[in-house]
């Protein structure tokens, strides 16, 4: 199929997609119109019942917490997949790292970016603290402060040099970050069926509404997704730039290009 | 009005799709995925939202105030976590299609030799 047929039938073929999704959308309720019973009902008892003041949160690990646990297993095993396609060929091996265009060896980090990077380090990490241990209260939570977390690794890459992110790489300290992190949520899950109750059901006190220590296990299960998260993000991270930037074809091979062929 | 957000929706999905279509570069071709992925966002926004109604986070609002739909924005949440794995697979997947085969371009791809 040549790239303008192609062309022609997503034309075709996605214009009456189109057509179908205005008619489906068309039959929900207009925008600023949404009449979410559940939602509306979880506004209503979430605060009362699970002394959590974010709903979202509330949804994401109390309500709907077996989904989540299902979602952070997703990205457990994304990070597995990209760190099993990326692992060293046959073939490959640690190289100098010298300058793509001109051969040389990469100049060292500016004074300027070396300042800057380790000067906003601190309050980086000081800030997603904040966000993971406040998940419960204001928006935030494992998730958003995990990534947070990682760019704070990112600057140490950025104001330094890629060995001080090697060891980080070679030493194994990621990998099991992120399996405590994955499997913590789970122990935080099957406290409730050691105490006779369902999985992932609150079996700690609920403590004073609006403090960092309420809403039972919710901080807990934050506090593990926000390490496997953190350490998931620095894992690809790290995986990507030991690609980019270590890996050399060792052995010279000849390369398969695909030019010759019709 | 009324219907914009909506149709704001299905234009972002239709866009990415066209550049999933025909796009002649892999990483052109997985960010064009995550356009359409973005257009999920707009539209599980735009099913929760309600004119005049507070964010869902009552540490300083009373409970009474009527707030917006959690349920849409905590699946939202769960959809930006897998589309950027998702992003972040196909990626690496495209690394190490150029080093076999030297191209990006799925056009050079076609009976390409088992990567």
């Amino acid at each position: 199929m040549t790239s303008r047929v192609r062309k022609v039938v997503f034309l075709v073929a996605g214009g009456m997609l189109a057509l179908l999704l205005v008619w489906g959308l068309a039959g929900l309720p207009h925008f600023g119109a949404a009449h979410a019973v559940d939602g509306t009902m979880l506004n209503q008892v979430s605060v009362r019942e699970r002394h959590i003041t974010d709903v979202v949160t509330a949804v994401n690990f109390d309500y709907r917490g077996f989904d989540t646990v299902g979602e952070e297993f997703i990205f457990f095993a994304a990070v597995l997949g990209v760190a099993l396609l990326l692992r060293p060929q046959s073939g490959e091996g640690s190289g100098h790292h010298n300058d793509f265009a001109t051969g040389r060896a990469v100049p060292p980090t500016s004074d300027a970016l070396r300042v800057l990077g380790l000067g906003l380090t601190p309050p980086t990490v000081l800030f997603a603290f904040y966000i993971v241990a406040h998940g419960h209260l204001t928006p935030g939570g494992g998730f958003q402060g995990g990534v947070i977390l990682a760019t704070g690794v990112l600057l140490i890459y950025l104001a330094g040099e890629l060995d001080d992110l090697h060891g980080l790489y070679t030493e194994r300290a990621l990998e099991r970050s992120e399996a405590i992190g994955a499997g913590g949520f789970v122990a935080v899950g099957l406290l409730g069926v050691a105490a006779g109750s369902a999985f992932l059901e609150n079996v700690l006190p609920l403590g004073q509404l609006g403090s960092v220590f309420s809403a039972g296990m919710v901080p807990l299960i934050n506090l593990c997704v926000g390490l496997e998260i953190a350490a998931g993000l620095v894992l690809l991270m790290t995986t990507f730039l030991h690609q980019t930037i270590v890996l050399r074809r060792l052995v010279r091979t000849r390369r398969t290009t695909t030019d010759a062929s019709p | 009005m009324r219907f914009l957000p909506y149709g704001v929706a299905i234009w972002l999905f239709m866009v990415g799709l066209y550049g999933i279509v025909t796009s002649r570069n892999l990483v052109h071709q997985i960010i064009s995925l995550s356009v359409v992925q973005a257009s999920t966002y707009v539209l599980l926004m735009t099913v929760g939202f309600r004119t005049g109604a507070a964010a869902p986070v009552f540490a300083d609002i009373p409970t009474s105030r009527a707030a917006v739909d959690p349920v849409v924005q905590a699946l939202s949440l769960t959809d930006v976590v897998v589309g950027a794995t998702v992003s972040a697979l196909l990626l690496a997947i495209a690394v190490q299609i150029h080093k076999k085969t030297g191209t990006l371009d799925p056009e050079d791809l076609r009976g390409a030799p088992d990567l």
